[in-house]
């Protein structure tokens, strides 16, 4: 049975702050920083947004686009490391504010970068076992890095909806393939507001190592080499490491560019991978084919062939693409983000 | 609030369901069980409510009730939906200075309040200009 994409939708809050911004208070050079991370921005959620809002959004969108009845959506897999409860699932919330509930099954997923993709995989297995009719698969986060940490200048706000079917698809996802080890790259323990992070360690062993391995296994797995694909999206925690896993890969500049969104925007985390693929489906021609490869910290990787059909460009067209999220934005300074993101204690 | 009694309405703040009074076409909201037109003669249904209308009229709070302290100053306004009825809601990703009477509104879910931070989190519908695009 075919597999795929039935329509999709994405948010990203209006709120940008500048790395200029955030680097004057810790006494960190700006321009380097810009060149060394390849961000100048981030989109950061506003005191009433967090990642249910995002997934809502996201998932309404997805909903308009794929024309179908919520009701016929039997899965519901949110992804996020900042689920707004630790214990009750925003999955429910999603699921009552489409109208899919009450007969679902539902759940949140974690896993760093990558959890709403692994919430694809899973709609992908229910919808190809013929369990559900139809999946919805999200990843949505409010990041949040310590103040003055390396992270701080990229760690943002974003999220991304897929409707999993296997009819009237927008796009085939033909081949998944995915690497998860045990690689303590990055975590957050219970009960902590920021994540701690191994610095370079979170390069070689951990983000480079799961997305080529991955990916080559991909490749093989589909007998496909880079130039079968018209576009590659690889995860962004920052601008520098998707440019050189591509080079790696034998991927090209003008095959990454389209998906490449974290110098405007930050690293959207669960959101990030599933937001460049948006991107692609906002440009792409029918017949083009995507590899999309996800990373998560902890570590793992997925990977995905997708290509484009006819349908695309009739579903198209009705609802908010990336680059209308990215255009609407107001610049905060560095007050008000530690506002809106709640970084100071206010009391109550 | 309590975590029930906000529970009851989800339905409603999640997605504008209403009721329409199937005597005078009439719809209401927040749903109510009698057409205040019809009475005795009252065929009143549920119906989910278009999240688009125009800003009747608007205010801007400085002074704000608990739990609102921290987004002052913010728009909160008087909707006239697409589909007739009116309800008061906050207008969000809107500069005060560009509020007007008359202005065209959608629907954006966001956080309402939230009990605490160890307490429940009430989500709903929330207003909005239409986004531009393209």
């Amino acid at each position: 049975m075919k597999v795929g994409i039935c329509g999709y939708g994405v948010y990203i809050p209006r709120f940008r702050i500048r790395v200029e911004e955030i680097a004057a208070i810790w006494g960190g050079d700006a321009e380097g920083i810009k060149r060394g991370l390849q961000v100048q921005e981030k989109a950061i959620a506003g005191l009433d947004e967090d990642t249910a809002t995002i997934a809502v959004e996201a998932s309404r969108s997805a909903l308009a686009m794929a024309g179908i009845d919520p009701a016929d959506i039997g899965a519901v897999y949110v992804g996020s490391e900042s689920h707004p409860y630790a214990v009750k699932p925003t999955a429910t919330i999603l699921g009552d504010a489409i109208e899919a509930s009450p007969v679902m099954t539902a759940a949140d997923y974690e896993f760093a970068c990558k959890a709403g993709t692994a919430a694809i995989q899973t709609c992908m297995g229910l919808v190809g076992s013929g369990m559900i009719r139809y999946g919805l698969a999200v990843g949505a986060d409010t990041a949040q890095g310590a103040p003055g940490d390396t992270l701080e200048y990229t760690a943002a706000s974003g999220g991304a909806a897929y409707i999993i079917g296997s009819t009237e698809l927008i796009a085939e996802i033909e081949a998944t393939y995915s690497v998860t080890t045990d690689t303590p790259d990055f975590w957050r323990r219970e009960g902590e507001p920021y994540p701690r992070h191994g610095g370079r360690f979170t390069g070689s062993p951990a983000y480079f190592k799961h997305v080529l391995s991955a990916t080559t296994g991909l490749l093989k797995k589909t007998n496909l080499s880079p130039g079968d694909f018209d576009y590659a999206v690889f995860h962004q925690p920052n601008g520098k490491f998707p440019r050189t896993a591509a080079k790696n890969l034998g991927f090209t500049k003008e095959q990454i560019e389209c998906g490449l969104l974290v110098e405007r925007i930050g690293n959207t985390y669960s959101g990030a991978t599933m937001l460049g693929l948006a991107r692609v489906l906002d440009e792409a021609k029918p017949g083009d084919r995507i590899l999309v490869t996800a990373f998560g910290s902890g570590a793992g990787s997925d990977s995905f062939s997708i290509t484009v059909t006819d349908k695309i460009t009739e579903k198209r067209g009705e609802t908010p693409t990336v680059e209308d999220y990215i255009r609407e934005k107001k610049y905060v300074d560095y007050g008000t983000y530690v506002k809106l993101r709640r970084k100071i204690v206010v009391p109550s | 609030m309590g975590a029930p009694r906000f529970w009851r309405n989800t339905k409603s703040r999640y997605n504008l369901y209403g009721v329409r009074c199937g005597t005078c076409e009439k719809n209401y909201f927040p749903p109510r069980k009698i057409c205040p037109s019809c009475r005795r003669a009252s065929k009143l249904e549920s119906v989910k409510l278009k999240a688009s209308g125009e800003v009747v009229t608007y205010t801007i709070i400085h002074s704000a009730p608990e739990g609102f302290e921290n987004q002052t100053p913010y728009i909160m306004a008087i909707v006239k939906l697409s589909e007739g009825p009116m309800l008061t809601t906050q207008i969000v990703d809107c500069e005060i200075e560009d509020a007007s009477i008359g202005m065209p509104v959608e629907g954006v879910f966001r956080k309402i309040n939230e009990s605490g931070r160890d307490g429940p989190i009430y989500y709903g519908m929330k207003f909005r200009p239409p986004r531009s695009s393209n």
